[in-house]
């Protein structure tokens, strides 16, 4: 607990803590902690319960990008991640949709509450991608839609009379989507997590895992983690980033255990043991979604959504936008990119 | 029959036998004793299962010693072709299997480029042929010609990718094409009939040519009709590959165990590996005839057309050429049939009660699938 001036206290505490009264600095210090025993309740605690109320009237923003070649099963996942037809399936199309020439971006935005919080999910499709005979620099536009996001909020922040909330149309989380081959990444897999794992935060997933045996799974985790370790991919939990030892060891273990994730997605219901599971049905079982024994789906629900959901956030605000910004800046001479009557420098906390 | 004087095989039972009716033996023990020789290419991207496939077909290792490579290796990658013949020997008779395989199909970033060495390969083959027909010592022809190519589908999609079509249609006027559509204990059901439904439309829209089996003659029985009904429906033929024996009901059966149950290469409820398979023994000899006779010939003709090495031979034999491949083509017919049933006894699995040297294993209804 950090102490305030010593003035403020009552005499009583004062003496167990300062033998003799000191002179206030001219600088203010920097905070000591020293364990305080409080000798009643304060309430800084409730702090926290503002803070839940505040955001569930508020609400918050959250945007997922799926990027992966067509039929891998991304628009399942999305579903099931966040059990609700948030993303349109390619199956739905209709017979004249055939797969773009170049690369789209398609963002579908969706309200969905749970417990009185309201999250404004927006899923950006990439239809397109690594679909063509001549995949190079496929990648570019994504990069681009990334890039834009970031410059539409600098322009906001960075204008006299900003919004309250600035909409925050970031991507905070790119599930790249790895074909199940069994054997080792694909070239397009490693160039574009390459250029990408700069600017967003990549977390890779193993498409349709159902398509391999356990062995053939794990076989097939390592050797990716591997390539991505040789080449220098950082994916998301990136290990710059970990705050303290409690993170480090908590994402160590997914790093080094979990990911990629082995996920199978689903939207259809049976019977299994008298309960009703998400799963895929076979003639030689059913496959279900949420059993940790058969896909880790549960692992990257959990991951996303219950655990890490706020660092996504922060992580995408924190560091790659603010390296997005300083490049920004720099190019401009230090001066910010949009000349309306706007202050040099400025630090800015949403 | 004819009332002629009888010659050494009399069968005492029948009066005025001649014998001539023991030719398919002769026929039989030659060909038993060259050997058949069958070139099967397989095409498609790396990870689709195709050397386990091909390796549970013909129940042999055909790559005892692969490394597979990692991605940063396959950006430098061409296209290579790789050939490994095998000689298969089931009940004296040989077959000289070679398995044409193009790692780096489809591997690289931009796979504009990726046919041309496959097709390059093809076109040469055929050359080859063409230069040892036409050449002055015809004993020993080696047949390299690609007779069948398996091109491999990925259950991943949501039929043909463009770089299927645009393979297909630049072979399928150079070797008979089969859709092959792999790793399919991905797919339920539903969504395997829906892919097979997609893709044989696609192949229709594109007006791609793949290999048609031909329709069973009216004289053959309704078993085996039946069996080629089923067959030709099926088509692309989703199949599943496996060396590993996984204990199940009781027995060992080739498969794959997952945590929620396990997959049997030879269950035809499972996938269609038992119907590629079948496909491919009884239609091994039709496959090399319409390799020879159509494909083989519109080369021919477009090479001769074109002029190119072979001009000064082009008129001095050409008579005695196609007489020759008249009378060829007559006693071929005759060894066609015997030919295929040899073929098909030999890759039985089931252990039968059946006799060589009698006419009667060579009739359908002992075949056993």
């Amino acid at each position: 607990m950090s102490k305030g001036l010593p003035e403020t206290r009552t005499d009583a505490a004062m003496s167990e803590l300062v033998p003799e009264p000191r002179p206030k600095p001219a600088v203010p210090m920097k905070p000591v902690s020293i364990n305080t025993n409080l000798l009643g309740y304060i309430g800084i605690d409730t702090i926290i319960e503002q803070m839940r109320k505040k955001t569930m009237k508020t609400g918050f923003d959250f945007n997922i990008m799926v990027v992966g070649q067509s039929g891998l099963g991304k628009s399942t996942l999305v579903n099931t991640l966040f059990k609700s037809q948030v993303s349109r399936k390619a199956s739905s199309w209709n017979r004249e949709e055939k797969i773009p020439k170049t690369v789209e971006i398609k963002a579908i935005g969706h309200v969905i509450e749970e417990g009185g919080v309201k999250m404004k999910l927006t899923v950006i499709d990439t239809p397109g991608f690594g679909d063509q005979i001549n995949n190079e620099n496929c990648w570019e536009p994504i990069e681009k839609y990334i890039n834009e996001q970031y410059e539409k909020f600098l322009k906001e922040e960075v204008n006299i009379a900003r919004k309250k909330r600035i909409p925050d149309t970031r991507v905070h989380c790119c599930l790249y989507f790895i074909s199940p081959t069994g054997h080792s990444l694909r070239p397009l897999d490693l160039e574009f997590m390459k250029h990408l794992s700069k600017v967003v935060n990549i977390i890779p997933v193993i498409a349709k895992a159902d398509t391999m045996t356990l062995e053939e799974k794990s076989e097939f985790k390592q050797r990716v983690r591997k390539e991505l370790e040789v080449h220098g991919i950082e994916f998301y939990p990136q290990k710059e980033f970990d705050e303290d030892l409690e993170d480090k060891t908590e994402n160590d273990k997914i790093r080094q255990e979990s990911m990629p994730f082995a996920v199978v997605g689903s939207d259809k219901e049976y019977q299994v043991n008298g309960k009703r599971v998400l799963g895929r049905k076979t003639p030689w079982g059913i496959i279900e979604v949420e059993n940790l024994h058969h896909c880790e789906f549960a692992l990257l629900r959990d991951f996303v959504i219950r655990t890490h959901l706020q660092d996504l956030k922060e992580v995408t605000h924190n560091i790659h936008y603010e390296t997005y910004r300083a490049k920004r800046l720099n190019d401009n001479g230090g001066l910010p990119p949009v000349s309306v009557d706007t202050e040099g420098s400025h630090d800015s906390n949403p | 029959m004819s009332k002629q004087q009888p010659t050494q095989f009399i069968n005492p039972e029948t009066p005025g036998y001649v014998g001539f009716a023991n030719l398919p033996n002769q026929v039989h023990r030659k060909s038993v004793k060259k050997g058949f020789e069958f070139t099967l290419m397989v095409v498609g991207e790396s990870g689709l299962g195709k050397s386990t496939l091909i390796n549970s077909l013909f129940l042999t290792d055909l790559y005892p010693e692969r490394i597979i490579p990692g991605a940063a290796e396959k950006i430098e990658r061409t296209v290579q072709i790789e050939a490994s013949t095998v000689e298969i020997e089931e009940r004296g008779v040989k077959l000289r299997l070679t398995v044409v395989d193009t790692p780096g199909y489809g591997d690289a970033i931009n796979c504009r480029d990726c046919f041309k060495t496959i097709i390059s390969y093809i076109d040469e083959q055929f050359e080859r042929y063409l230069h040892d027909e036409s050449g002055l010592n015809r004993r020993h022809i080696v047949d390299n010609r690609v007779h069948c190519c398996f091109y491999f589908i990925s259950p991943f999609g949501h039929g043909l990718k463009p770089l299927d079509v645009a393979f297909m249609k630049a072979i399928h006027n150079k070797v008979n094409i089969v859709p092959v559509i792999a790793k399919a204990d991905t797919l339920t059901l539903k969504e395997r009939e829906r892919l097979k439904k997609r893709i044989l439309d696609e192949i229709e829209e594109h007006n791609i040519k793949i290999y048609h089996l031909p329709d069973a003659e009216s004289d053959e029985d309704e078993d085996f009709k039946e069996q080629t009904r089923l067959l030709k429906a099926s088509i692309p033929f989703s199949v599943v590959g496996s060396n590993q024996l996984i204990e199940a009901k009781g027995k060992k059966v080739r498969g794959r165990l997952y945590p929620w149950g396990v997959v049997e290469v030879e269950n035809p409820e499972h996938n269609d590996f038992l119907k590629l398979r079948t496909m491919l023994i009884t239609h091994m000899q039709d496959l090399q005839e319409v390799t020879q006779d159509l494909h083989y010939e519109n080369f021919r003709s477009e090479r001769l057309k074109r002029g190119g090495r072979k001009v000064e031979n082009e008129d001095m034999n050409k008579d005695q050429i196609l007489l020759e491949k008249e009378a060829e083509k007559t006693f071929c017919k005759i060894k066609k049939v015997f030919q295929m049933r040899n073929t098909a006894l030999c890759f039985q699995e089931i252990v039968g009660e059946v006799s060589i040297h009698t006419l009667q294993c060579l009739w359908p209804e002992n075949l056993i699938f």
